[in-house]
């Protein structure tokens, strides 16, 4: 697959070395449709191809909009690109979040750190009213308070979303911070989750999202009632090359969003 | 009006308590509401009470030199806090601080003591409960030591 022109419509800094972008095909031509949980493989010219999820809105269809961590050496060449500037964008690829499934329930929505970004589209989805959600819930954390993806759109979603924010540490740059201190583990163990008409989308730092899964387990929420987005290192995107391969899975095939059900012998498999 | 074992009983904290050990505890409980940030405890103080907080924010922090209060943890409705009136010297290890106003049951230490001791039962069940407490914070501790949300565990074969 050869990569697409779009160029740079707007830039903004989350934080320290994160940032989102939006990206318009120069053409005008409406970018291919998307699902939220899908990514793009953006390519820095010259250096290399990263995977991206979306975290912009289904509404927005003029553009793709993708929030980036500076981690290697091609997201630290898309992180001097400025508006205007143009970047190479393949997709949009894999399975995303069965959104089809969620009428009448109660949605779990625990993310950490960046994995906020893959279920944005979620968030901006139900708070359009679609797909019938009888309750959302977000439990999200984050490394301290300067860290927190999205800050300034929380009170928005507020009105339609039960927020419970938690930082695992607040240093004294966060001084003004009167929020939760602690890991996210915590507010979930004391929430009250009925085990039945409940589901759950975790994205986050892998390590995270286990000990989440521990303690959604031990509420007895059942296996196929969680779901959770992988992170594998990942070349083609198509399922070809088998950089991803986990398990049976290509995670960017057949993920990168998977029901924990089907691939807990995996998830608890270690060097996997 | 609730009465304090009705308020104790009704704590997560106690969920499953026999009835006529909440009694007994209840002798030990009182009402305290503490003002926003209003110190509850104080490092290297006697430690002669534990606390149920039933509304609130409390703040657990350690004064660092030349730096002031760093917060460790926020403790909030449900929690408990402070387990120093268990073990000798009965000295608080932490500061802690309402953060707002904070509806708590406060409960007195060596009275309680004196109780687990005349009834190890019920003693034997409190302890339980203060383990599974200490096992949470310790397990929160060390995934706050994790530090999973920083940049420090790239991938291991990105190519560098």
């Amino acid at each position: 697959m050869i990569p697409t022109l779009f160029r740079i419509d707007e830039r903004n800094d989350e934080f320290e070395g994160t940032f989102t972008l939006r990206l318009c095909a120069p053409t005008g031509n409406r970018p291919a449709a998307f699902s939220p949980g899908q990514f793009n493989m953006l390519y820095a010219f010259g250096t290399g191809e990263v995977p991206i999820s979306m975290s912009g809105s289904l509404d927005d269809d003029d553009a793709y909009v993708h929030t980036i961590r500076c981690q290697g050496l091609a997201t630290r060449t898309i992180e001097r690109l400025n508006k205007g500037d143009v970047i190479g964008v393949r997709g949009p690829f894999g399975r995303g979040w069965p959104l089809d499934t969620i009428a009448g329930k109660e949605v779990l929505i625990i993310a950490g750190g960046l994995g906020l970004a893959p279920l944005r589209p979620v968030i901006y989805q139900l708070l359009n009213g679609h797909h019938g959600a009888r309750r959302v819930r977000l439990f999200y954390g984050a490394r301290r308070p300067r860290e927190l993806l999205y800050y300034r759109e929380f009170e928005r979603w507020a009105d339609a979303i039960d927020i419970t924010v938690t930082v695992d540490h607040a240093d004294h740059v966060d001084r003004a911070w009167k929020g939760r201190v602690g890991v996210i583990t915590e507010p979930l163990e004391a929430a009250r989750i009925s085990s039945a008409g409940t589901i759950a989308f975790l994205c986050g730092p892998e390590v995270m999202m286990r000990f989440c899964i521990h303690t959604l387990l031990k509420k007895g929420l059942p296996e196929s009632a969680i779901y959770l987005s992988m992170e594998r290192n990942m070349k083609c995107a198509t399922g070809l090359c088998g950089h991803c391969q986990w398990g049976p899975n290509f995670v960017c095939k057949d993920g990168p969003v998977f029901c924990y059900g089907s691939v807990r012998s995996w998830f608890n498999l270690r060097a996997l | 009006m609730k009465g304090m074992a009705q308020l104790l009983h009704e704590h997560p904290f106690f969920a499953g308590m026999q009835e006529k050990h909440l009694d007994f505890i209840a002798g030990c409980g009182e009402n305290h509401i503490y003002n926003t940030g209003e110190y509850i405890a104080r490092e290297n103080e006697p430690a002669d009470h534990f606390f149920l907080i039933r509304d609130g924010q409390v703040a657990v922090e350690c004064f660092v030199p030349n730096y002031g209060a760093l917060c460790l943890q926020t403790l909030h409705n449900g929690d408990i806090f402070g387990w120093s009136w268990l073990f000798p010297p009965y000295m608080w290890t932490f500061d802690a601080r309402a953060e707002d106003e904070v509806h708590a049951i406060r409960l007195d230490g060596k009275c309680l003591r004196e109780k687990c001791e005349a009834d190890p039962a019920m003693g034997y069940e409190l302890m339980k409960r203060f383990a599974r407490i200490v096992t949470q914070r310790l397990r929160a501790t060390r995934m706050q030591l994790m530090d999973v949300y920083s940049l420090q565990w790239p991938p291991l074969d990105r190519g560098q």
